[in-house]
C-alpha cells in the first residue's frame, strides 16, 4: 500500500517535471544567477571566523584560533557600537524626515489648483532622484570646501570667518539628512501623491458640507486615506534600518577620516577593512553581524506586525 | 470639484503650504544651477569669490579643455552606453520570464521557487564572501561583464511584474493551452505584450541604475578604458585635485589649467544627458511608480 503510494508520487513528480520542462527553462538563468551571487556567498559566511589568506581562498585559508576573533577584535576596537549607532539614528532620522516631507508635499501639490503649476513643482521635487550619486559628492565640494565653495564665498562676501566644514563632523549628521532629503524626497513625494489622488472625491465633499476647513479635512479625510501606503513604506524602510546607504556616506565623505567618528555606517566600515585595510576575516566578521542584524529586525517586525494587523504584514 | 476657493483656512493653508514647498522646490533646483554656472566662470573668479550662482566673468575655457581631448569621455559614454543597454535588456527579459513563470496559478512548485528568491531579500551573505566570489572564482575583474551580470536579477522586480500577472485573467493562458501554444509562445506572444506597463516600469528603473552605476565599477574595474562615465567622474575629480597639488608646488604650466571649473564643465557633461531626457521621461517614471503601488 504504502509502496504504490510512494510510487505514484514518485512518478507524478517525473511527470509534473516534464510538464513543467518549460516553465522549469524559463526559470533556469534567475535560478542560476540568484544561486551564485547570493547563495555561494551565504557559504562564504564562514570567512567570518577564518584568518584569510588570498592563495587559500575561503574554503582553503585557516579558522581563527578562537572561534570569535574576528568578531572580538571588530567589537573590541570600538568601531561595532559606533558604526551600528550611526547607521541605524541616521536611517531612523531618514524614515522621519523623508516621510514627513513627503506626505506634506503629497498633500500640498494636490491642494495646488493650477495644474500647470502642480506638475512643474512635483517635476522640481522628483529631479535629483535621477542624477548619481557621484554627481552628489561633487555638489557637496560645490557647496562646501574650504577654499572656493559657495557657502563659504556668501560667509567671505558678508565679511565672515570661512568655516572647514570638511573638518567638522559635527555638522555633517545635518548635512547628510539635507543631501539625503534632496535626493529621495521626490520619488516618494510621487508615491504618496498617487494615494493621495486616489481618495474619494465624495469623502471631501461630505467633509465640506460638514464645514470642515482645509486642516480638518486633511486631518480627517486625507491622512487616514493614505495611512495604509504610510505603514506599508514605513514598515520596508523600518526592515532595512540596519543597512547603511553606501553610496550616500561614501560619496559625501570619502576618505576623511576626520569625519568618520559623526558618519561612519556599517556598510562603509565593512568596504574599508575589506579594500583598503584587506582585513578580511574582520570584514566578513562585520559584515554577518549586519546580515544577522537584519534579518532578526525584518522577522521581529514582521511578527509584530502580523499580530497586529495582518494586511500590513511583508510577507 | 468645486471647492470653495477664498475662504480664510485656504488662504492661512496656502501661506504656511507654498512656501515651504516653494523653499525646498529652490533647494533640488539651487545646486544644477550652481553648477552650470560654475561651469562657465573664469578660473580666476572662482579663486577669487569661490563658486557662485551668476558667473562673474564669463567664459568657456573649462569646456574647452573637456573637448580638447574628449577620447576618454567617450570611451566611457560607450562603456556606460553598452552597459546600460546590454544590461536592461537582459535584466528585463530574464525578471519578466521569472515573473510569469511564478505568476502562473496551474505551477504546483511556484511557491517553492518564490520562496528561493525571496529568501535572498531576507539574509545575504555580505560583501565580502560576494566580493571574493566575483574576483577569485568568476574572474569578473575588468571584464564589463562585471557591472552587468551581478545585478542581473532583481527579486523586487520579479515580484512587481508576478504581482501584475496575478492580475490579468487566467483564462487567456488556459484557452491558449487549448489551442496548443506552449508555454514560453504564450508569454511571448500573449503576456509580455498584455504587461507593458510593468515592463516599461522595471526596464526605466534598470536603465537608471546602471546609466548612473559608479559603485561596480569601483569594486571592479581598475583599467581606464572600462571605466564607466560615473566613475570617470569620480576618478576626474579626485585626480584634478591631485594635480593641482602637484601643479602649486612645482610647475608652473600645469597651474594654468582652469581645474575647479573645469571639474564643474565635466559634471555637466555627465549629467548632460539626463537633465535633457528629464523632461521627456519624468511623467513615464510617476506613472510606473503607480504601477509598483500593487503589493507584490
Amino acid at each position: 500500500m504504502t509502496d504504490s503510494i510512494k510510487k505514484g508520487k514518485r512518478r507524478s513528480f517525473w511527470r509534473e517535471l516534464s510538464q513543467y520542462r518549460t516553465l522549469l527553462m524559463m526559470l533556469l538563468p534567475a535560478i542560476v544567477i540568484i544561486f551564485i551571487f547570493a547563495y555561494l556567498p551565504m557559504s562564504g559566511v564562514v570567512l567570518a571566523f577564518k584568518r584569510y589568506r588570498y592563495a587559500d581562498g575561503i574554503w582553503g585559508s585557516p579558522w581563527t584560533k578562537g572561534a570569535f576573533d574576528n568578531f572580538r577584535f571588530f567589537f573590541l576596537s570600538g568601531k561595532a557600537w559606533m558604526v551600528t549607532r550611526n547607521t541605524f539614528l541616521y536611517n531612523l532620522a531618514f524614515i522621519a524626515v523623508n516621510t514627513s516631507l513627503a506626505v506634506a508635499f503629497a498633500i500640498i501639490l494636490n491642494e495646488m489648483r493650477s495644474k500647470l503649476l502642480r506638475s512643474f513643482t512635483q517635476s522640481v521635487l522628483f529631479l535629483p532622484y535621477f542624477v548619481g550619486w557621484v554627481i552628489v559628492g561633487s555638489i557637496a565640494y560645490n557647496l562646501f570646501n574650504y577654499e572656493n565653495g559657495m557657502l563659504n564665498g556668501m560667509i567671505r562676501f558678508f565679511g565672515g570667518e570661512p568655516v572647514n566644514l570638511y573638518g567638522t563632523p559635527g555638522a555633517w549628521p545635518w548635512l547628510i539628512l539635507l543631501f539625503n532629503a534632496w535626493k529621495s524626497v521626490g520619488y516618494a513625494t510621487v508615491v504618496y501623491l498617487a494615494a493621495v489622488t486616489g481618495i474619494d472625491d465624495h469623502l471631501y465633499e461630505a467633509a465640506e458640507i460638514d464645514g470642515a476647513n482645509v486642516f480638518q479635512r486633511i486631518r480627517n479625510v486625507t491622512l487616514p486615506s493614505i495611512r495604509p501606503t504610510m505603514i506599508t513604506l514605513v514598515l520596508l524602510d523600518v526592515s532595512k534600518i540596519f543597512r547603511g546607504n553606501f553610496d550616500l556616506f561614501y560619496q559625501l565623505i570619502s576618505k576623511n577620516g576626520a569625519l568618520y567618528n559623526a558618519t561612519d555606517v556599517i556598510d562603509t566600515f565593512v568596504f574599508r577593512a575589506l579594500i583598503q585595510s584587506s582585513d578580511t576575516g574582520m570584514a566578513a566578521a562585520a559584515g554577518l553581524y549586519q546580515s544577522v542584524l537584519c534579518f532578526v529586525t525584518i522577522m521581529v517586525v514582521n511578527t509584530a506586525v502580523r499580530r497586529i494587523n495582518t494586511d500590513y504584514a511583508l510577507f | 470639484m468645486n471647492r470653495k476657493e477664498n475662504t480664510s483656512d485656504v488662504r492661512t493653508f496656502r501661506c504656511l503650504a507654498f512656501p515651504l514647498i516653494g523653499l525646498f522646490a529652490l533647494i533640488c533646483l539651487i545646486p544644477f544651477l550652481l553648477i552650470i554656472a560654475s561651469s562657465l566662470t573664469s578660473e580666476s573668479s572662482i579663486i577669487r569669490y569661490g563658486y557662485n550662482l551668476w558667473p562673474r566673468e564669463f567664459s568657456t575655457e573649462a569646456y574647452g579643455i573637456v573637448f580638447r581631448n574628449p577620447a576618454r569621455i567617450l570611451n566611457a559614454y560607450g562603456v556606460t552606453i553598452f552597459v546600460t543597454v546590454v544590461g536592461t535588456l537582459l535584466s528585463v527579459f530574464i525578471n519578466t520570464m521569472t515573473g510569469y513563470v511564478l505568476s502562473r496559478r496551474d505551477f504546483r512548485w511556484r511557491n517553492i521557487f518564490s520562496f528561493y528568491f525571496f529568501f535572498t531579500t531576507l539574509f545575504s551573505g555580505g560583501l565580502v564572501p560576494w566580493y571574493i566570489l566575483c574576483v577569485k572564482t568568476l574572474r569578473l575583474k575588468n571584464t564589463v561583464w562585471a557591472m552587468i551580470i551581478p545585478v542581473l536579477v532583481s527579486v523586487w522586480n520579479i515580484l512587481l511584474v508576478k504581482g501584475f500577472m496575478n492580475g490579468l485573467p487566467f483564462e487567456i493562458i488556459e484557452s491558449a493551452k487549448i489551442d496548443g501554444a506552449g508555454d514560453f509562445l504564450i508569454f511571448r506572444k500573449i503576456i509580455f505584450p498584455l504587461s507593458t506597463p510593468v515592463v516599461a516600469t522595471i526596464a526605466m528603473f534598470t536603465a537608471l541604475q546602471y546609466w548612473n552605476d559608479w559603485y561596480m565599477c569601483m569594486l571592479f574595474i581598475d583599467t581606464k578604458n572600462l571605466y564607466s562615465l560615473q566613475y570617470m567622474l569620480y576618478q576626474m575629480l579626485g585626480s584634478i585635485q591631485a594635480m593641482r597639488e602637484i601643479a602649486s608646488s612645482t610647475s608652473v604650466a600645469a597651474s594654468s589649467i582652469p581645474i575647479e571649473s573645469t571639474k564643474m564643465a565635466l559634471t555637466i557633461v555627465v549629467i548632460g544627458p539626463i537633465i535633457f531626457l528629464y523632461p521627456f521621461v519624468q511623467r513615464f517614471f510617476v506613472k510606473g511608480l503607480t504601477v509598483g503601488s500593487v503589493k507584490g
